[in-house]
């Protein structure tokens, strides 16, 4: 069962099929897990995150941005040991802005991938820190310069993950 | 209304799904407590990735077995070369570690110590990660199926990794000890500070709670303190890389963790840890000469011409080697297992010279054998160290505190303890002082 958005009337509306929508967000978890033990600076990828906008900037629906987020996010939060809905909550966020941004901007084109892929990089990164740390009380550090370069390492993956999606996602 | 619910339903579903997360957020952060169950949604994800990572690790190791038993064996020779030679050496050197551990255990059975020690480990491979920086914690392919339980700590060769924290069927979740919610009883080697070793959010360790006045170098060794009822005391940690001074009168000192918790492959999980009182091997009234027998002088080698001089078919002045060969050589019976008893520690320490200890042990002395072997050099029967007369040395006391000794030197030659030898020949001499002090380990 395929879902399909109406969209605006001058971007394109995608959809994802089953077999896709179930396995690319599980192998993408997959992949953030067991990569890092083999690559340890792939620890600073968030395969999940660039699923989450790629699915949401491809359908261009809100709720079914938001819904593919928390989802995505909760099966990483479980994963860890903290509590279930740090990601979660995050990625919710992240999905319900991302498909929000994409029925109003053109997000074909590569360029407007990678300045997309860093803001929603940050925005996620920031929800997860005053939730982290204003909710549960762990102890946190924020460091500016960080996250940026973690933002584009990351724009820079979003865009060859974005190119891959392409290939399996669907005209309405 | 029904037209304000359409327009915003998108963001009315994004506070309900917002506010339903938080709420679950809430109610995790109020109900966290030690013994809490596994979360089904957890053992769902654990479920649905393991598997996966199982397959890939399984290929992995597989393809890598294959290449490197069958194809690529260049270097094995020399490898196998200098792994024999780092063998020779490293019995060495454990030969003079036993004798030290023999000498802690002694003093630590006088002071009533009770010692923790690893008496079980299970072998586990690392399948997977948490895939989360703030969540420095490792997935391995035993679970409770392999008798894993939580809390169990996770070790490797080189230091200690971390603790068993969630337990699955057939996986089980460990939190390393650079986790910013890990702790570890530590203490430094040298100073014997003790303080808490925690992770810091990025991924640091640190040592904790200890006092700004105190003096702790770089490169001091960090070891378990065996506080947090996880780790025995004694497991490498690592070493500090870095002292400074933190808030609140307290030392900030940062250690490198001696395991490279970024690339693990296997770790062992201790499954077992026996607490028991130290215990020396050897009784009471050995122990009490062997104490005694370590404070004599040695004895400068004997000459050669003592040695042609000896009766033939008797055992070789002050000989101990020859009682190995047991039951045929009835005159050096008595000779090496009397001076064992009679506190000889050298004679003791390389008496498994061509034989084991147990061949020691089972060979009884006999009185008119060790009248016979009461050859220059031989200390049975001259000994006054103990009560071991020729024939009052008892079999049973012989053999105890014989039996150390080929435990001490397991890989002595025969020439080693010909060597040795002529040292009971002084402890016969110099007896005096020891029927004082024998009881005094009791």
């Amino acid at each position: 069962m395929a879902i399909t958005y109406t969209s605006g009337e001058q971007v394109e509306v995608y959809r994802f099929s089953i077999p896709a929508t179930v396995l690319i967000p599980l192998t993408a978890v997959f992949l953030q897990a067991w990569l890092p033990l083999r690559f340890p600076f792939f620890s600073i990828f968030d395969l999940p995150l660039l699923v989450t906008i790629g699915f949401a900037t491809a359908r261009r629906s809100p709720l079914a941005g938001l819904l593919t987020g928390g989802l995505i996010g909760i099966l990483q939060d479980a994963l860890t040991h903290q509590f279930i809905g740090l990601y979660g909550i995050s990625k919710t966020v992240v999905g319900f802005g991302a498909s929000s941004l994409g029925i109003k901007l053109d997000v074909e084109h590569a360029g407007a991938r990678f300045l997309l892929t860093i803001f929603f990089y940050v925005v996620h990164k920031v929800v997860y820190f005053m939730i982290a740390r204003g909710l549960v009380g762990l102890r946190m550090e924020w460091s500016w310069p960080h996250e940026f370069w973690s933002g584009v390492a990351n724009a820079l993956l979003g865009v060859f993950v974005f190119m891959l999606l392409d290939r399996v996602k669907q005209r309405t | 209304m029904e037209s304000v619910l359409g327009r915003y339903r998108n963001l009315i579903v994004l506070v309900g799904v917002l506010f339903a997360q938080v709420l679950g957020l809430a109610v995790q952060v109020k109900r966290t407590t030690d013994s809490e169950s596994t979360r089904l949604i957890r053992i769902w994800a654990v479920g649905a990735v393991t598997p996966l990572e199982k397959a890939l690790v399984w290929v992995q190791t597989s393809s890598g077995n294959v290449w490197h038993n069958y194809f690529y064996l260049r270097g094995v020779r020399a490898e196998n070369r200098s792994l024999k030679q780092q063998i020779e050496r490293m019995s060495l050197e454990q030969v003079r570690m036993s004798q030290d551990a023999d000498q802690a255990r002694r003093l630590q059975a006088l002071l009533g110590f009770k010692e923790q020690f690893i008496s079980q480990t299970m072998a586990a491979q690392v399948i997977g990660s948490s895939g989360s920086e703030l969540s420095r914690s490792v997935y391995i392919d035993k679970g409770y199926n392999d008798g894993i339980k939580r809390d169990m700590a996770v070790i490797t060769a080189d230091g200690i990794v971390g603790k068993v924290l969630n337990v699955y069927r057939s996986t089980s979740l460990v939190l390393l000890i650079n986790d910013q919610t890990s702790g570890v009883g530590a203490l430094l080697d040298k100073t014997r500070l003790q303080g808490i070793l925690r992770g810091t959010p990025s991924g640091e360790v640190v040592i904790e709670k200890v006092m700004s006045d105190e003096t702790v170098p770089a490169g001091e060794m960090v070891l378990t303190s065996g506080g947090d009822g996880i780790f025995p005391k004694g497991l490498l940690v690592g070493r500090v890389t870095k002292v400074s001074l933190g808030s609140e009168l307290f030392l900030n000192i940062r250690v490198r963790p001696a395991a490279d918790l970024s690339k693990l492959e296997e770790v062992l999980v201790v499954t077992k840890i026996d607490e028991r009182q130290a215990q020396p091997d050897q009784t009471g009234a050995a122990r009490a000469v062997d104490i005694l027998a370590e404070r004599l002088p040695t004895v400068p080698p004997k000459p050669e011409n003592a040695e042609k001089g000896a009766a033939p078919g008797a055992a070789a002045p002050g000989t101990v080697a020859p009682t190995t060969t047991g039951s045929d050589a009835k005159p050096k019976a008595a000779s090496p297992e009397a001076s064992a008893s009679s506190g000889a520690p050298a004679a003791r320490k390389t008496a498994g010279a061509g034989a084991t200890g147990s061949d020691a042990r089972k060979v009884p002395p006999k009185p008119e054998n060790a009248e016979k072997g009461n050859t220059p050099g031989t200390v049975a029967p001259s000994s006054p160290s103990s009560d071991a007369t020729p024939k009052a040395a008892p079999p049973q006391a012989s053999a105890s505190s014989g039996a150390p000794a080929a435990r001490k030197a397991p890989g002595a030659t025969a020439a080693a303890a010909i060597k040795v030898s002529p040292k009971p020949v002084k402890a016969a001499v110099q007896p005096k002082p020891q029927p004082a002090v024998q009881d005094s380990p009791h």
